[in-house]
């Protein structure tokens, strides 16, 4: 199989890892979809902690909104798809969470633009773009104890995996060390953005839940990725 | 916790359709979650469009009528409403004079309404802004996401609807809110933290013998924890840190506001407190509101606005108004 495999023949691989086309992107919503529904409790949990305990509730009312509307007019490109769910989030997530990680998704769909699929580093570069949106928009800088402490970091991994040779899977799962780690980091951090800054010092010894949700919606494009192959070798 | 709820996801939504039965004056738009006046958009007036979380009632809802909201956008507890509510409130109350947003200094309620006046102005809707943050609580703003916004928003709603409905022009209306914003400041005080009905336990954990200096409306805990205290000596701490940001020189508005869970009884005997304190450091009082207006569910406390205000604040704010949560003059 070689990278110019079309995307009707099956799941796809190419030598750097599966191909990634609107299918590919809809199991990562799938897979996010889950991970929010499943860890709603524990986001709202650390979100209680530090902020206004809704931001399990929130993502999850957004994924499944944006998983129904995906489903109900299915774009056929990744770009359609990452656009469509992010505007679903900016319309019905609210909060800060629903306009930045709308922002994220919708920013990295229209990068992508209208290829049927695209190559890991264009995925990669999208993913870069959206973070940068997200940056601007809510003018956090790395280390405010935010969403960008997971992300910066999964972007930087993603970028310099592929950049020294890797495929798309090892490079997302290093992107997901990099998230996890992020959002750990986070712990000891003082809050400068959102509602958990109002706390002042008192926002230390706390995970930021934008740092976890973001992590997790790292680990599900990982984890998409890697069933994603192992299916195409078997 | 007990409440008298069917289930959680379904609060927002029946508050909406309980306002509707009451509240024939009003258009309520249950699925979209806006409550609009009836006889919007008012020919030749300056609509004026607010929003937030749930959980504040009667803000912003309960603020819709004539002299003072044209429309609110109602979001689940304690989350911004999104984009498309609050486009659709501006397209329902432009007469063509224009609209105005009256937006709390949450990074949520700032992120979706500056998203949704883009989105206005594509469909030839003028928008102006105005960010309301009288919270002194909130002590340095480079390192924090600003003073949030809280009991201010009442005066700006009423005052500078007031103006709106005396048919002054958009840039006026606007630039009157941004003043009385800044001739405004906050301070919250919980003797109990907020219950939401998703998670139905408290938000954070407050001893009975304690309380939270410096609160917001959101549940967020305060900045400083100490063991309880009596209205006199609450009110001291908060005549004092709004004072001492506010610097009066003159008479001031005050509005004693419940955070929901606090009888009115007891919101009297802390404005006697507050009046007391005031007189004590000659700042005079011309106008006084007490009750729950800019609420946190069911929090016991309270917290204090003082606005700086000249005769024309006094006229506006003595103008006729008519809505659910505030009524007087007609």
């Amino acid at each position: 199989m070689n990278a110019s495999a079309t995307p009707d023949a099956g799941p796809p691989a190419g030598p750097s890892g599966p191909v990634i086309d609107a299918a590919f992107v809809r199991r990562w919503l799938s897979a996010a979809t889950n991970a929010v529904d499943r860890e709603a409790d524990r986001l709202t949990e650390l979100d209680s902690a530090i902020g206004d305990a809704d931001h399990g509730a929130n993502l999850r009312r957004g994924f499944t909104a944006a998983s129904a509307a995906v489903d109900k007019a299915p774009p056929d490109t990744p770009g359609g798809v990452l656009f469509l769910v992010g505007r679903q989030l900016i319309s019905t997530v609210g909060g800060a969470s629903g306009p930045l990680y709308g922002t994220l998704l919708r920013t990295a769909g229209k990068e992508l633009g209208d290829g049927a699929t695209a190559a890991p580093q264009e995925l990669s570069a999208a993913l870069r773009a959206g973070v940068e949106g997200v940056g601007r928009l809510g003018g956090a800088a790395p280390g405010d104890k935010t969403m960008l402490d997971a992300l910066i970091p999964a972007v930087d991994a993603l970028a310099s995996a592929l950049e020294s040779g890797a495929g798309l899977v090892p490079a997302l799962a290093a992107a997901r060390i990099a998230a996890n780690e992020g959002a750990q980091a986070t712990v000891p951090l003082q809050a400068r953005k959102g509602r958990a800054s109002y706390l002042g010092p008192r926002s230390v010894g706390h995970q930021d839940p934008g740092a976890t949700s973001a992590a997790l919606l790292v680990s599900a494009l990982c984890q998409v990725a890697e069933a994603t192959d192992e299916e195409s070798a078997a | 916790m007990k409440m008298l709820i069917n289930v959680p996801e379904t609060v927002v939504a029946d508050g909406l359709r309980g306002m509707a039965a009451a509240h024939p004056e009003l258009t309520v738009d249950v699925d979209n979650r806006l409550v609009v006046r009836r006889d919007a958009p008012v020919a030749g007036k300056v609509g004026l469009v607010s929003g937030g979380g749930s959980g504040h009632e009667p803000l912003h809802g309960g603020f819709v009528g004539r002299g003072m909201l044209d429309a609110a956008c109602a979001g689940e507890i304690f989350t911004s409403p999104v984009p498309d509510q609050m486009t659709r409130a501006a397209a329902a109350v432009d007469s063509g004079a224009g609209v105005l947003f009256i937006v709390k200094n949450y990074t949520g309620d700032v992120l979706n309404f500056q998203m949704a006046a883009e989105l206005a102005e594509d469909e030839g809707v003028r928008i102006a802004s105005v960010l309301i943050n009288d919270d002194v609580a909130v002590t340095d703003s480079l390192f924090t996401a600003g003073r949030r916004g809280t009991g201010a928003t009442l005066f700006v709603e009423k005052i500078a609807g007031a103006l709106a409905e005396e048919g002054a022009p958009l840039e006026a209306v606007a630039d009157l809110a941004k003043r009385i914003n800044e001739a405004s400041r906050s301070f919250g005080v919980a003797l109990t933290a907020v219950t939401t009905p998703a998670k139905g336990s408290p938000t954070f954990d407050l001893p009975a013998g304690e309380l939270e200096l410096g609160i917001g409306i959101h549940g967020e805990p305060g900045r400083e924890r100490r063991a309880m205290m009596t209205a006199r000596e609450i009110a001291d701490a908060a005549v004092d840190a709004v004072l001492e940001d506010l610097r009066p020189d003159g008479p001031v508005l005050a509005l004693v506001n419940g955070m929901g869970g606090t009888p009115l009884l007891e919101l009297y005997g802390f404005n006697a407190e507050v009046h007391r304190a005031l007189a004590e450091r000659n700042v005079p009082v011309v106008r006084t509101l007490v009750g729950n207006y800019v609420t946190s569910l069911d929090m016991a406390g309270c917290s204090l606005t003082l606005c700086r205000a000249d005769d024309e604040t006094v006229r506006l704010w003595d103008a006729p108004v008519s809505t659910p949560g505030l009524r007087w003059g007609c």
